[in-house]
């Protein structure tokens, strides 16, 4: 028998294992709810997986009887748009700035000591500002995803570009390279796949940002809708909501990671063509 | 004639710490001067100062009896032991890039016939150094010397006038060393350029080049080890240096190197 630590599943056991939580807990999910339905039946808590399937159906499928659109799909786009929309701005001003402040020493001396100020304000204290300044519309959410995430980019890219070897820098110079054509073929292409790291990085937060803004002040949205639902206790809808949010979150991640296999193959070490 | 390169009284001085002192030499173009010495005695100091990386504390360098610029430019390449190539660049367009950067100053691209133009010279240079099978290979697919062909080529398709090579070959292995120094001396030869290498390897620098320069403390104190820079203790022309030179100068570089050790640990 081998020693535990070198003991290494093979491509079907390790699918089987990574599974084996998510079941779990479906199972736990079903006797705790199994449980509290029989000692009563209008337990709101943990719905059974009939409800579940009704709430889904009702949500996904079928238009609302009010407006007439379906709930989850309108929700669904709103957030997304939101969410693209706050990263994509924080992600140019993270590698406008960030390349900026890291290739030059006379920019990085006025503007990182600021930038680095910036980013220790907690941006949920600011969403009241945001409110205040751009109305309760979309603008004020947008805003508090890209003040939360584009300091934390420009940091991070302006760290990458430091960390590019000085000789590489060297090299482009006595290859007749000026500061700006370096910037251009030399650094900005390295750091390109760094900026999607970050960005992968930095989703998380943008969720909390997206949700916590929708939560106070919204009229549909993923976040504003589970906040909504809470005042009947609608776990048979809140539950789906959670789970599709975390889909979502996963597919962006994938898709990010696949985006930067294809568009940057030498730095993920792949053998070209 | 007006040398290559020629150098003043040379100084350099971090803080008080003296690493370099009383340099003064002339090289005349197509030279190729091998710099040795102990570890931590100033030749990758004297190579960036020779690049414009750093400025001297005091004295001066002429390149062709001008003031050296204060920064790297095309007139002088450069290859380092390693991080000389573009890791998101294929081997075509490491080479190709130079010529993109000098004739495109907005763009730093190139396009059309002149794109064509630049590609079949980076081709050939490619050629040159024995790549041609390898263009559309990412550094990160090649060996260890193939790189450094790759930083060989790259420099050489701007046909400096001066190439400054910082112990290229200290990461390969003997056999492809050998193969190295073979292309080095041709191509030196080929373009018409002033070599500086700096090497670990004293046998490397009696087989290839021109001149030997060895770089050593002139005057040493034992209390205050950084009081004292180093100048070029021996300045020869390689054909009239013979076997027991060679073994003096060996013997005398590991003594310092010891030294220096020495007083790095104290």
């Amino acid at each position: 028998m081998k020693r535990l630590i070198n003991q290494r599943p093979s491509r079907g056991t390790a699918i089987l294992l990574g599974l084996l939580p998510f079941l779990i807990l479906a199972l736990v999910y079903l006797v705790a709810s199994d449980a509290r339905l029989a000692a009563n039946p209008n337990d709101k808590l943990l719905p059974s997986f009939v409800s579940l399937g009704e709430a889904i159906q009702r949500m996904a499928f079928e238009p609302n009887k009010r407006t007439g659109e379906i709930e989850l799909w309108v929700d669904t786009w709103a957030s997304l748009r939101r969410l693209a929309q706050g990263e994509g701005l924080a992600a140019l001003i993270g590698l406008g700035l960030g390349v900026a402040l890291g290739a030059v020493p006379l920019l990085r001396a006025g503007f990182a000591p600021f930038v680095a100020g910036v980013a220790l304000i907690p941006p949920m204290a600011i969403l009241p500002i945001l409110f205040i300044v751009f109305g309760l519309g979309e603008v004020s959410k947008v805003a508090l995803i890209v003040f939360g995430v584009a300091p934390f980019l420009v940091r991070d890219l302006q760290q990458r570009v430091q960390e590019l070897p000085r000789e590489q820098i060297i090299k482009a110079e006595t290859l007749s390279g000026s500061s700006w054509q370096i910037i251009l073929r030399v650094i900005l292409p390295q750091v390109l796949p760094r900026l999607i790291d970050g960005v992968r990085l930095s989703l998380g937060s943008a969720w909390l940002f997206l949700i916590a803004a929708e939560a106070i002040a919204a009229t549909e949205g993923l976040g504003y809708r589970i906040f909504l639902v809470r005042r009947y206790l609608a776990m048979d809808q809140i539950l789906p909501y959670v789970v599709w949010i975390t889909i979502l979150a996963y597919l962006m991640d994938l898709g990010l990671r696949l985006l930067s296999r294809r568009l940057f193959p030498w730095y993920h070490g792949a053998v070209a063509r | 004639m007006t040398p290559r390169i020629a150098i003043r009284n040379l100084w350099k001085e971090y803080g008080d710490q003296v690493v370099l002192e009383r340099i003064n030499l002339e090289v005349p173009a197509g030279e190729f001067c091998t710099i040795v010495g102990a570890s931590g005695c100033g030749k990758t100091t004297f190579l960036r100062l020779l690049l414009g990386e750093e400025a001297p504390s005091r004295g001066q360098i002429l390149l062709d009896g001008e003031p050296l610029p204060a920064e790297p430019g095309p007139d002088r390449g450069i290859v380092f032991q390693r991080y000389s190539v573009f890791p998101h660049l294929t081997v075509l367009r490491n080479v190709l890039l130079g010529l993109e950067l000098k004739s495109a100053p907005l763009t730093g691209h190139l396009f059309g016939a002149a794109r064509r133009e630049a590609l079949d010279r980076s081709r050939q240079m490619l050629d040159a150094v024995g790549l041609g099978q390898a263009l559309d290979k990412y550094p990160s697919e090649l060996s260890g010397g193939m790189q450094q062909r790759l930083a060989l080529a790259q420099s050489l398709v701007m046909h400096p006038e001066i190439l400054l090579l910082d112990e290229p070959f200290g990461a390969l292995d003997p056999g492809i060393r050998a193969d190295m120094h073979q292309l080095v001396a041709r191509l030196w030869r080929e373009n018409d350029l002033t070599v500086f290498m700096i090497t670990h390897d004293i046998r490397e620098g009696f087989h290839l080049g021109t001149r030997l320069l060895v770089f050593d403390k002139l005057r040493h104190d034992p209390d205050a080890p950084h009081a004292y820079g180093a100048g070029i203790t021996y300045d020869l022309p390689v054909e009239r240096a013979d076997q027991r030179m060679l073994g003096e100068i060996a013997s005398e570089v590991a003594h310092s190197e010891a030294l220096v050790l020495a007083a790095d640990e104290s």
